[in-house]
């Protein structure tokens, strides 16, 4: 009976084609260090699952942001646990992508037909870290106040549109209400937006143009 | 290698990542739903004895009204909730008293005593209780809640014993 569902499905659906192509696609001769670009949307999928659970009990606001988040540590079952996995994978995220991203440059897969894939995946690199700035503020903890005004000031040191970058990020000439609000409006909704759009055309092109080979001594 | 033992490569693979992907998606998967559920299981409730008013202020018939507030911790927060209701004062005795709860007993709204109309009336759905607390009209389900336990103090003080939901 399984079979006769899964069948109707797959003839409507196409999961036996949409399987053959995303994940029994031929592959080059890979090593562990070709993982990294599917560890990093592990990583993106549990940051965004954990992010989620954390919205119901956070409050973005400088009332209460520091005394909710120490409710989520302390008051709420796996509080601790869903807020160690986001504030860690946080971390790892940047560091996976980061290393993805040397591991092709090292292996020279960057090149034609891969230029847009590469392109593409500087924008992925840059909303990491855009989600690691926007979510660092977060907490409303000490780090957190002056890391974002410090970064802030870096971001108005741009010369002439300087001032100008500086109270689009705070919301003012100085941080408040308003820089917690749009850091978190941005955290999870603008920069997680782009991301998933990039990771979409991103994915689309390596699916298209499969894994590039490692480069031989003749190359 | 060979006997119905054999598993290919393909097999296992597909294999050990559905069992580790099985065991994180167990070990996050659970952890969360307590976590979205906790609050729906904390233990509430303090009680405590609840001064409404003195005695001698009540008049035998006339419903007396009387609100109370409890401040309550939810999550990182201070919530002050309104409570109040009715003393109704039969004879001398200050056990012979109904203590009604003015909240209504459809959808929660809070009902008034009328002298004119006597009865309670309930502003949402027009909902009118005797003076005993009894559906006269109007759709609540049952009477007005009574707080069953009061005692008076050796100032004349009625109090009410309340516990928190």
């Amino acid at each position: 009976m399984w079979n006769n569902i899964y069948n109707w499905l797959d003839e409507r659906l196409g999961l036996n084609d949409m399987y053959t192509n995303l994940l029994d696609r031929p592959e080059p001769k890979t090593t562990w260090w070709n993982t990294l670009g599917s560890a990093s949307m592990f990583l993106f999928i549990m940051q965004g699952i954990t992010g989620i659970f954390l919205t119901v009990y956070y409050t973005p606001s400088p009332d209460h942001a520091y005394d909710s988040v120490q409710y989520i540590m302390e008051g709420v079952a796996f509080g601790w646990l869903i807020r160690g996995i986001h504030h860690w994978g946080a971390t790892l995220m940047v560091i996976l992508v980061f290393v993805h991203m040397l591991r092709v440059y090292y292996t020279a897969s960057f090149k034609y037909p891969r230029e847009l894939t590469w392109l593409i995946g500087i924008g992925l690199f840059l909303t990491t870290l855009g989600m690691g700035f926007t979510g660092y503020l977060l907490p409303w903890n000490q780090k957190a106040f002056w890391a974002t005004t410090v970064g802030t000031q870096i971001a108005g040191t741009v010369p002439f549109l300087g001032e100008f970058i500086l109270k689009s990020l705070r919301g003012g000439p100085e941080l408040s209400a308003l820089t917690l609000q749009r850091f978190f409006s941005a955290h999870i909704w603008i920069i997680p937006a782009i991301l998933v759009a990039l990771m979409g055309v991103h994915l689309y092109l390596i699916i298209k143009h499969g894994e590039s080979h490692f480069p031989t001594k003749e190359d | 290698m060979s006997g119905s033992h054999e598993i290919s490569r393909r097999d296992f693979i597909k294999v050990t990542t559905g069992i580790v992907g099985g065991l994180i998606g167990a070990v996050i998967g659970l952890p969360a739903v307590y976590y979205l559920i906790d609050p729906a299981l904390q233990e509430g409730g303090k009680d405590s004895w609840i001064p409404i008013g003195k005695f001698e202020d009540m008049q035998i018939g006339v419903p007396y009204p009387f609100s109370f507030t409890r401040v309550q911790v939810n999550g990182w927060e201070r919530t002050a909730s309104s409570f109040g209701g009715y003393a109704i004062r039969k004879s001398d005795s200050p056990e012979d008293l109904l203590i009604l709860n003015s909240r209504c007993t459809h959808l929660a709204c809070t009902v008034n005593w009328s002298a004119e109309a006597s009865g309670f009336l309930c502003p949402c759905h027009d909902a009118k209780f005797s003076i005993e607390g009894a559906v006269l009209d109007g759709p609540p389900p049952r009477a007005l809640d009574i707080y069953e336990e009061h005692r008076i103090t050796d100032d004349g003080l009625i109090e009410i014993f309340f516990k928190e939901s």
